[in-house]
């Protein structure tokens, strides 16, 4: 629902360490996302289209690698998916569960001349 | 060639929270950031807490809306420092909003700062503010499966408060089940029942700033 805030964050990083390596061309972005981040990859794609124009990334490809949410169970600390929004521990049925996984956003890469 | 960056997109909205907390800290203020769906109560419980706590504690007020300025108008005419931002789209309120609300406010005259966030229990979660305590108003209407609908919200709170418990003779809603949900995401996280309408229960809130306060 805000990947225009987060497009413009993205840009803002990516154009930051490009210039720190001296690059003059982004071909490809590659973004690490948790599936609980309310985050569209089309939409990014699309705002990014459109922002990037005219920068080091202009054209640029943006990759996805999406990370499941994932807990861990307090109780017998068994880590697992979390899926159909099933809180309750696969092993011992507990309830009190740690998130661990899929609130990531981060840029894990960037493919530069 | 390839470049590894491992950084956080949303680092530099974070650089920028820590850098209004700082701020905040130094002018000796407790920012809470409210954070619910439209229509929990958030404009009503700030309304409550203003009128039993604005003998006793200065207040101040950052009004985060979509458009419009409904909420900050209401609050006002109570007297009390209020700055409405208007995200103009955005669905929730960032550092850099923050930031600049932050250098129109009385910082100096005020001790709570009551900042009422973009109704939305998705995106408000992810930005940090530069606010002390995350609190969430949550209400009776919503129904009991919304900590498992959206668990990012109930992670990141400090606080939640049910509000609109006068309701609970009309609604179905397990107040034990839901309480179990919060609390299998969050173990630290405090529940309070209330009412913005009655007034019940919000002495618990009252108490719990209070304790925020002394730890400033």
């Amino acid at each position: 629902m805000h990947e225009l805030a987060i497009t413009q964050a993205l840009i803002g990083l990516v154009n930051e360490h490009a210039d720190r390596a001296g690059a003059t061309k982004v071909g490809r972005i590659n973004l690490v996302v948790g599936e609980m981040s309310g985050f569209v990859d089309q939409c990014v794609q699309f705002y990014f289209d459109q922002m990037s124009v005219g920068t080091v990334m202009e054209g640029a490809e943006l990759t996805f690698k999406r990370v499941p949410t994932t807990g861990r169970c307090r109780d017998c600390g068994k880590e697992f998916e979390i899926e159909e929004m099933d809180w309750t521990c696969p092993a011992c049925g507990g309830n009190s569960i740690q998130l661990i996984g899929g609130n990531e956003l981060f840029v894990e890469s960037i493919e530069v001349d | 060639m390839e470049i590894k960056v491992l950084k956080d997109i949303l680092s530099a909205n974070d650089q920028l929270a820590q850098g209004n907390r700082k701020l905040l800290d130094d002018k000796g203020v407790l920012a809470l950031n409210l954070m619910s769906t439209p229509g929990a109560g958030k404009t009503s419980l700030i309304l409550a807490t203003i009128e039993r706590l604005k003998d006793k504690v200065s207040i101040g007020v950052i009004e985060g809306d979509v458009s419009s300025s409904i909420d900050a108008e209401r609050i006002s005419r109570e007297g009390i420092p209020v700055l409405q931002i208007n995200t103009g789209g955005e669905c929730h309120l960032d550092a850099v909003m923050i930031q600049r609300a932050l250098g129109n406010m009385p910082l100096d005259d005020i001790d709570l700062l009551l900042i009422e966030n973009v109704g939305n229990l998705v995106c408000t979660a992810e930005f940090d503010t530069g606010a002390h305590r995350n609190v969430v108003i949550a209400s009776i209407p919503e129904g009991d499966d919304k900590p498992l609908k959206y668990p990012l919200m109930f992670t990141v709170a400090d606080v939640i408060l049910l509000n609109k418990t006068d309701l609970l003779p009309y609604l179905r809603f397990d107040i034990d089940a839901y309480r179990r949900s919060v609390r299998g995401l969050n173990d630290k996280v405090e529940v309070f029942e209330v009412s913005c309408e009655t007034g019940q229960g919000l002495e618990q809130w009252l108490s719990w700033i209070d304790s925020q306060l002394k730890r400033l």
